[in-house]
């Protein structure tokens, strides 16, 4: 298929039956890829399709189990990621391998000889940064940087190599549109120079914007490759999900009711050096609202989400109010029993502990506001193991979990289906309050959806929401007022109808008045 | 050719059979190797480490005498291991606790009840437990390394005890031996059977155990344990406190290392000297982990454990090896017992061809 459209001595990256085994799972199975000089390549597909792999193992951080890596027309094995940057192939990982003590140059050079004097690297990192557009401080130090900027030394490392291919894993996930504007700029300047780049998404827009050819994975398959310009979404997404998925149906017009989320001026200090700062929240969400806060990904709402589950309860008792009591200084297991619910972003370790069994996973989060049901024997509280059971059972009917054995360990089981777990654990109890940060983070379409109408079903239901989110087609499909959380400060809420994309997009890069400030998204 | 490890789909059931006898096979093996380095001939050595001791009566006494204080201790440790809290001076606690069981036999000696002896258990389980408090203090309010300090500690115990059985609680008429005064009868902790030695304190471990087993299997406590154990911050999501954590599983292994402590003592020895165990609260941890931290499987193995120290004097006895074949033994078991306990998680595959990296894996 691909291999057509580019004749064989002007491929510069060829790849040909690639396996991986892990066990006997097949993360990838069998994957034909060709890359030519100076394009931009898409390799799309869903959360799990095995495009991390795949470029893990062009990257020479996997090895093959199976297939052909042929680079320049030449076969090659690729040992390690510094055999990888001698052979000319850069990568910039979705998550960032910085340390945030140290300075901008000083991170730069941990990757390079070590011969090479300090002074020599920053100033060649400030020339390549100013040539490529990329406006980076080489003494600065990472922790001061914003998620963007931190970003920018990752691309520039990898430039400093001069290498033939740049491998980008999901680079705008953690990027406001505005800052994803300017990193386009820059790949069309790596194109103009011959450069190839193999850039990885989800976003079916900013590939079809950007890429001259695409290459869909599902299920570790190449299920197709086409040019993204000539493909609708519609064409791309059937590629990726394999099935159409359906939209979340919204209720027209839902009374709202009380107040049962009244956050007043709610600060909170950092807790540990890297952690923001949250100061002057303030937030009401009524009966049957859905107020989604949006932001880029590192803005204070892991700090946000912690000050109002009660994780970390804050000093000023009267700060959060759920349901008309304040319960600022109560703990998370004080606010559930008022009939608030959470399910905080991170599904291994923190809202569900991978080996333990479902059931127990139930148990987590509901040991005290049902322990008249889970518990039994008094002082002595004896699980009732039983009962758990039959409960997780009904829930992961409810929710359409899919899983394999009867009451299967939480890590058994995909993202999605985990997370469907987790959140019907919560609509189990009928909760008037549901707080939820990164609803459909890493979950595939299908659940994604599922879980999006479960939302929008609660809040028909008289129930409040509060979604923290980063997924900006998401937080539209949901949200009836959306309020935008920026560097642990929060823009008031305003109704879904009145925000566009960039206004939205103006407001996560911290300009609250957009009409006179426009210029600042890109100072800093 | 390379040796990789690869992770299984899911814990290999085989395996988490297969380990603790693979592991104990290895060992045996092993000590053969070594006793037929040393020039004795293996079988008959391993027969008079291993089986000799079980054949009598009174042997079999000691061997509960001996498991008794490792049963207690390591199921105490298994469960702030499970925890995620690394108490590592169960042997100090044992002292402190063996000190504190004493105070009454003691310093007032003239006492005569049927209440010294519960006293005196509950005294050493405090002492133990407070002990552990100390750990618990230092990493709760200082964020210090636990491993550390209870570590330190079990020094500053022996030699506190050293102290006091050469100095303050000296018995003035014990021809200078440093030790302190016989325990009154009422002092001291009563014979199980007319056939021999062993006393109440394998009764108070295998109590112990099954209380355990009880609380960690069915009871919230053991699942806020387990939770906290593999991950803090789902126990917080639970609403479950870390720093509790750390007092509670501290404590309680604290007062069962106690409790250990001053049964030894009331009931084995009948007094205090300068040396009480032969490294029970070490020889613990290694019973912990070979009964996978589980305590029914922790009463086996205290059994097994407590073989060694008997074998180890029975060998030194009929064919002359000195008795830190013992500690051999024991760091051959656990050594064997955590490289094995790998092949529950990962499978061994021999790779054949071009030397690649070994793969790193997220």
């Amino acid at each position: 298929m691909s291999e057509a459209q580019v004749p064989e001595a002007a491929t510069l990256l060829k790849v040909r039956g690639l396996t991986k085994y892990f066990g006997s799972f097949a993360a990838c199975n069998g994957i034909d890829l060709s890359i030519a000089p100076g394009e931009i390549h898409a390799l799309l597909g869903e959360n799990g399709a095995g495009k991390s792999t795949l470029v893990k193992m062009l990257f020479g951080v996997l090895q093959p189990s199976d297939g052909e890596i042929v680079w320049g027309g030449k076969p090659v094995t690729i040992q390690s990621p510094g055999h990888a940057r001698t052979l000319g192939i850069g990568m910039v990982f979705q998550h960032f391998s910085l340390f945030e003590a140290l300075t901008v140059a000083e991170n730069i050079a941990l990757s390079l000889d070590p011969k090479i004097p300090l002074t020599k690297i920053a100033e060649e990192a400030k020339n390549l940064s100013r040539a490529y557009g990329l406006p980076l401080d080489p003494n600065a130090h990472v922790a001061d940087l914003s998620v963007g900027e931190r970003q920018r030394i990752e691309i520039v490392r990898a430039l400093l190599q001069n290498p033939k291919l740049i491998i980008l894993d999901e680079p705008t996930s953690v990027l406001t549109p505005q800052e994803a504007d300017r990193l386009f700029e820059t790949l069309f300047k790596l194109k103009a120079e011959g450069r190839s780049v193999l850039y990885i998404s989800h976003r079916l827009e900013e590939v079809q914007r950007i890429c001259d050819r695409a290459t869909v994975l599902r299920h570790g398959k190449v299920t197709g490759a086409c040019d993204p310009r000539q493909e609708t979404p519609g064409s791309l997404a059937r590629m990726m999900v394999g099935s159409d998925v359906a939209g979340v149906e919204r209720a027209a017009d839902t009374p709202l009711g009380d107040v049962l989320v009244d956050v007043k001026n709610l600060a909170v200090p950092a807790r540990t050096p890297f952690a923001i700062t949250l100061s002057g929240i303030s937030m009401q969400v009524r009966a049957g609202e859905i107020l989604a806060i949006a932001g880029v990904a590192g803005n204070g709402q892991g700090e946000l989400f912690d000050a109002l589950s009660g994780e970390y309860p804050v000093a000023d008792d009267d700060a959060i109010r759920l349901c008309g009591k304040p319960v600022g200084r109560k703990g998370i297991n004080g606010r559930r029993l008022l009939g608030a619910g959470f399910v905080p972003e991170e599904r291994h370790g923190h809202a569900a502990v991978s080996d333990m069994a479902l059931s127990d996973n139930l148990l987590l989060s509901r040991s005290q506001s049902d322990r008249k049901t889970f518990l039994s024997g008094g002082l002595a509280n004896v699980i009732r193991h039983d009962v758990i059971r039959s409960i997780a059972k009904r829930i992961c009917g409810e929710m359409d979990v899919r899983k394999s054995g009867d009451n299967p360990a939480a890590g058994s089981l995909s993202g999605g289906n985990l997370q469907k777990f987790i959140i019907g654990r919560e609509l189990d109890r009928k909760p008037q309050v549901l707080i939820v940060n990164q609803p459909t983070w890493g979950v595939d379409a299908g659940a994604a959806s599922r879980i999006r109408q479960a939302l929008v079903d609660l809040a028909r239901a008289g129930s409040a929401v509060v979604v923290i989110s980063q997924d900006l087609d998401e937080i539209f499909e949901v949200a009836t007022s959306i309020a935008v959380i920026s560097e642990g400060r929060m823009s008031r809420p305003y109704a879904a109808s009145e925000l566009t994309l960039e206004k939205i997009g103006l407001l996560m890069g911290g300009v609250h008045d957009s009409t006179s400030r426009r210029e600042a998204v890109h100072a800093h | 050719m390379r040796i990789e490890l690869e992770r299984r789909a899911s814990a290999s059931g085989l395996f988490s059979v297969v380990s603790p006898i693979l592991a104990l096979t290895l060992t045996l093996l092993s000590g053969a190797l070594l006793f037929l380095m040393l020039g004795k001939d293996p079988l008959h050595a391993l027969y008079s480490f291993f089986i000799d001791p079980l054949l009598e009566v009174w042997s079999l006494h000691e061997l509960a005498i001996k498991a008794a204080p490792l049963i207690l201790i390591a199921v105490g440790l298994s469960v702030c291991y499970r925890s995620n809290n690394w108490n590592i001076g169960a042997e100090g606690q044992f002292t402190i606790g063996a000190i504190c069981g004493s105070i009454l036999p003691v310093m007032v000696p003239q006492w005569h009840s049927p209440m010294v002896l519960p006293l005196m258990l509950l005294m050493g389980m405090l002492g133990g437990a407070l002990y552990a408090g100390i750990p618990a203090l230092l990493k709760t309010r200082f964020n210090t390394n636990e491993i550390l300090t209870s570590l330190m500690l079990v020094y500053i115990a022996q030699l506190f005890l050293d102290w006091l059985t050469r100095g303050l609680w000296r018995d003035p008429k014990g021809f200078n031996f440093p030790q302190t005064v016989s325990f009154a009868p009422e002092a001291v902790l009563p014979e199980l059977l007319e056939s021999g030695r062993a006393h109440w304190s394998i009764v108070f471990a295998l109590v112990a155990a099954v209380a355990i087993w009880f609380m960690m299997r069915f009871m919230l406590k053991g699942f806020e344990v387990t939770v906290l154990g593999r991950s803090e911050r789902a126990g917080r999501f639970a609403g479950f406190s870390a720093r509790r954590m750390v007092w509670f599983s501290m404590m309680l292994s604290g007062a069962l290392a106690g409790l250990a402590g001053i049964s030894e003592v009331s009931g084995s020895i009948g007094h205090l000297q300068p040396s009480i165990s032969p490294g029970y609260g070490f020889t613990a941890i290694i019973v912990a982990f070979l009964g996978r931290l589980n305590p029914l499987g922790i009463i086996a193995s205290g059994f097994v454990l407590a073989l060694t120290y008997l074998g180890g004097e029975a060998a030194q006895l009929s064919i002359g090896v000195s008795d830190k074949v013992t500690r051999v033994f024991q760091g051959l078991i656990l050594f064997f017992v955590l490289s094995c306990d790998t092949l529950i998680l990962y499978r061994v595959r021999l790779i054949f061809g071009a030397g690649r990296n070994v793969e790193a894996r997220s």
